[in-house]
């Protein structure tokens, strides 16, 4: 890492629809150790949500504990952040949405964080549907206590200790689709190309979206014999083909081979070209996403891509019926009923 | 034998079987001496179970007015063979037990000092009714005819109750007000009616309402402007939401587009439903969860991020017995030293005690103006009892010119100004600071809300002095909190005295009780409700002037002595346990006999374990 913050910037340096620099999305100078794959998971969201335009104080950032809930303070500097409590972004994130249905909600875990302390929390989000992108760093150890195996780490996977690990690992993209999220995607720290889409993808969807990103821990888990290493991944990763996000009303202009093409669109208008699909995938089929998740597990290799998207997703504000505007917009006058209506229930409990 | 003889002055205990349809029964009888205008205190003795096990009913009235637990039992009324044996032996000598006598009574179970009174029960309706489930019924509504003919209460109440209970489904109440009929003949054919012990119509106050502490609570949320509940069903806090979602419905609908203007999530866990609560204050909505003991020890951790990163949060807490599971149906007032210091660290936590539904009320909507003005936990503390019973309450009001207070807040318009914003800085002296909410500014004024230690500027920081700096600042705002608090209520005795009792909550109205009756046996104190925590200085100043306070409480280790011993100092000598914690409201005979044994010199003997079994041993002398 750098211990300088660079303030120079290149007075051309590209705008985005509203004006915003990608320095106006950046956030303070990351502590993470040099190489850490979380670092260019930060890189990428800022990079899409730049690109997007997005006002970058129309975001919520949320976290639970650990080096990955770290990284919100190392990108959009001018959102909102909330570094909760260990495993318990879920609920956090779920209460801050209700109260404003306007804001993004960016919520990022590790995977202690959410598939061992935060593991009911993560489901029951994903059950509600609600209307965020979940982002978890996956290293496969526990970083800030200095390495311990995770409960993602694969069966006889072995960190710098040298202990294989004994147990079988989750895989939370399966767990993720089991549990209801309508967006499914996995991806890997070291490829922005794939990774900055499927972001942007994530934040048009309208509903629980969640990305399993693959980041290695360069201190505590990047040795041969683990297989979240930098190496690993690189040479066992396999996309389930590329995809272009393509913002509402601009041009699709990539041309592809006829049958090789598929486009979806996103709520918000924007579309998705995916193409290059494995013959035996489809995107938009659960059961045929569970499937493909398993047949990757048991070949030893790792999917990664858009895995899973429901098109006609509802999300938790659609299925409570709230209203329309934010919660946490409505005064006295929408909120209080007033004497009149206290009267009639005091004279109802004679 | 001399049978007891009263009018308008009574306990009358239900033994039903649950399951069986009895509560509404039970309740119609309840609010008929209600509206014959009469002091009515019903508490509902009910098991942690579904169908099948005994469940009580206890209805007092009082001429004067006393609503808490006398303790004793003038008239058992028995359907459970049960709990025969042990409903009969509660009578006082001189009272009543009425059975089903159906089936005969066991000759082992006869008291002579007791007058016995048989009403074929199962009989009459096996007569009238072929269903199973309409015998089952209609059973308890004939009891209820049958009372109101021994009791000699007014027939034309009860019928006007069905018919205000069954409005909109009219086909129910001629066969309820027959079922009445039935009971209420054949008492006046086969008994002599009335009894010794028997009611009278007065002028009560007629705005007076009858009222459950949780449906207060609920109304209070809705009052106070909650948008956003989140909770986990426990017993008995389940109805402060039920009751929440039922006014909203009928409340918060927007009529033009039918969209809720609340959202109510139940959640998977209390930890979250905290978690939720948290997001959302963070957020800028109001928003509230309710739970009992177990819920507590889960919320606590995050109890203690909203204490240090100092989030609005409003928790109300609906106590029962504990410890762990305890007796989930019975009522304590034992978590208070828990909630007080809820979470790891130095925490410190604001807490509220309602005595009535009114306070439920109004402490309930207050405790959303007073998270957001103090930026911290608020925890609402009521039981079982005032919770989950009904109770007379004067009428709800509310002040249509009054605003949500939302507390320190920086606007989009201070932050364009240029105004500066620290979220931890101290700017008024007062430890509170300004906060903002989310997405109000595009450059000024957003911050990262942490549970690690930060500058004022909310900058990740581990310099000790730092930390230091702001615990301290916490800890002003902390001694600034009690003014903005409920004060204490005071009542001075007649006499001179230099003793006091102290109470807090459902205690009341027992405790005043109390009172009157150690003045007729020449003990003279003047009392304090304590409404708050952390503790006014009136708490002080009125303890520092009396030699010996008795401070009454329903939990075994005298939680709150224990708080204004550890807060204000106090030596322990001056402060004397009166305690009950068998999961019954404390009762006024219990209070008198252990502050008579006090007064008496009953205090020097060692603080033997047998002691606090005597001192806690309920109504049973």
């Amino acid at each position: 890492m750098s211990y300088l913050t660079p303030t120079f910037r290149h007075p051309d340096l590209p705008v985005n629809n509203l004006g915003y620099t990608k320095a106006d999305y950046e956030g303070a100078l990351s502590t993470l150790c040099a190489g850490c794959g979380h670092d260019s998971i930060s890189g990428s969201i800022v990079r899409a949500a730049h690109e997007l335009s997005i006002e970058p104080h129309k975001i919520a950032k949320l976290s639970g504990i650990g080096c990955s809930s770290k990284t919100p303070t190392y990108f959009l500097g001018n959102s909102h952040g909330f570094n909760s409590v260990h495993g318990r972004m879920p609920s956090v994130v779920t209460g801050a949405a209700l109260a404003n249905r306007d804001l993004l909600y960016m919520g990022v875990s590790g995977d202690g964080d959410t598939a061992s302390i935060g593991m009911g929390q993560f489901a029951h989000i994903a059950r509600r549907n609600l209307n965020m992108v979940y982002i978890v760093m996956n290293n496969g150890c526990y970083g800030l206590t200095k390495g311990q195996d995770s409960a993602t780490a694969d069966e006889g996977s072995a960190s710098k200790k040298g202990d294989p690990n004994p147990f079988n690992s989750i895989d939370l993209c399966a767990t993720a689709l089991q549990m209801g999220a309508t967006l499914v995607a996995r991806s890997f720290s070291g490829d922005k190309d794939q990774l900055v889409p499927l972001i942007k993808a994530a934040i048009s969807h309208r509903g629980f979206a969640f990305i399993d990103v693959v980041s290695p821990c360069v201190t505590f888990n990047n040795n041969p014999a683990s297989t979240k290493s930098y190496e690993f991944v690189r040479d066992h990763a396999e996309a389930t083909g590329t995809i272009d996000f393509v913002p509402m009303g601009k041009e699709i202009t990539a041309e592809y081979e006829a049958g090789s093409s598929h486009e979806v669109t996103l709520h918000d208008g924007s579309s998705l070209q995916l193409h290059k699909l494995a013959e035996t995938h489809d995107p938009l089929n659960r059961r045929s996403a569970i499937n493909t998740i398993e047949d990757y597990r048991e070949s030893g290799n790792i999917l990664t891509g858009l895995i899973y998207m429901d098109e006609s997703s509802r999300d938790l504000h659609d299925t409570l019926e709230t209203s329309e505007r934010a919660l946490n917009q409505l005064g006295e006058a929408d909120l209080c009923p007033g004497n009149d209506q206290l009267r009639k229930i005091n004279a109802s409990l004679r | 034998m001399k049978p007891l003889a009263s009018v308008n002055d009574l306990v009358i205990k239900f033994a039903n079987v649950n399951g069986t349809g009895s509560a509404s029964a039970n309740n119609m009888f309840a609010k008929a001496l209600f509206r014959m205008g009469l002091p009515v205190a019903p508490k509902n003795i009910f098991p942690s179970n579904i169908q099948g096990l005994p469940t009580w009913y206890e209805v007092r009235v009082s001429e004067k007015g006393y609503l808490g637990r006398r303790g004793g039992v003038d008239i058992a009324l028995s359907v459970n063979p049960q709990s025969m044996a042990q409903d009969i032996q509660e009578v006082e000598p001189g009272g009543y037990f009425v059975y089903d006598n159906t089936k005969p009574l066991d000759l082992r179970l006869l008291r002579d000092d007791v007058s016995i009174i048989g009403i074929p029960l199962t009989r009459i309706c096996n007569e009238e009714y072929k269903d199973p489930r309409q015998r089952q019924l209609f059973k308890n509504v004939i009891y209820v005819g049958a009372l109101a003919a021994l009791l000699d209460m007014d027939f034309e109440v009860l019928t006007g109750l069905v018919e205000d209970q069954f409005k909109g489904k009219d086909r129910l109440i001629q066969p309820n007000i027959h079922a009445l009929e039935l009971g209420h003949d054949w008492a006046r054919n086969h008994l002599e009616c009335p009894l010794g012990v028997r009611v009278e119509a007065r002028e009560g106050p007629r705005d007076s309402i009858l009222l459950d502490g949780n449906t207060a609570l609920g109304l209070g949320a809705i009052y106070g402007g909650a948008t956003v509940a989140a909770w986990y069903p426990i017993t008995p806090s389940t109805s402060v939401v039920d009751a929440f979602e039922k006014y909203c419905k009928r409340l918060r609908v927007d009529p033009e587009t039918g969209r809720r203007n609340y959202a109510i999530v139940q959640a998977e866990d209390e930890l979250a439903a905290i978690g939720m609560v948290i997001g959302a204050s963070w957020n800028g909505a109001r928003a509230f969860t309710a739970t009992s003991g177990p819920g507590i020890s889960l919320m606590s951790e995050f109890l203690g991020l909203a204490y240090f990163a100092e989030i609005p949060t409003v928790l109300f807490n609906v106590q029962r017995a504990g410890p762990s599971t305890g007796m989930p149906t019975r009522t304590q007032q034992s978590d208070v030293l828990s909630c007080a210091y809820a979470s790891h660290g130095d925490t410190k936590q604001v807490l509220l005690f309602p005595s009535t539904p009114r306070e439920c009320f109004d402490l309930g909507a207050k405790s959303l103006d007073l998270a957001e003005r103090l930026q911290t936990p608020i925890i609402l503390m009521t039981d079982l009892d005032l919770g989950m019973n009904d109770h007379i309450s004067s009428p709800l009001e509310w002040d249509d010119a009054r605003e949500f207070d939302r507390g320190k807040v920086m606007t989009a318009e201070e932050l364009e100004a240029g105004k500066e914003f620290g979220r931890y800085l101290d700017v008024d002296g007062d430890g509170i600071c300004y906060r903002t909410y989310p997405g109000t500014h595009a450059t000024r004024g957003s911050f990262f809300t942490r549970g690690t230690s930060r500058d004022e500027f909310a900058i990740y920081t581990e310099k000790g002095e730092e930390y230091e700096k702001n615990m301290l600042r916490l800890m002003r705002k902390w001694d600034t909190i009690p003014e903005h608090l409920p004060a204490p209520e005071i009542i001075e005795s007649d006499q001179d005295t230099d003793a006091a009792v102290l109470y807090y909550g459902t205690s009341e109205a027992s405790s005043r009780e109390a009172l009157d009756y150690l003045a007729d046996d020449g003990i003279y104190l003047d009392a304090m409700r304590v409404r708050a925590f952390p503790f006014s200085h009136i708490v002080r100043e009125f303890i520092e002037k009396h030699e010996r306070v008795y401070v009454i409480e329903q939990n075994r280790d005298a939680q709150l002595r224990t708080l204004l011993m550890t807060e204000l100092g106090l030596a322990p000598d001056q402060l004397k346990p009166v305690l009950s914690f068998d999961g019954n409201p404390i009762s006024a005979r219990n209070i008198r006999k252990q502050i008579r044994r006090y007064q008496e010199g009953g205090d020097i003997t060692p603080f033997h374990r047998e002691n606090i079994a005597i001192r806690g041993a309920g109504d049973s002398a």
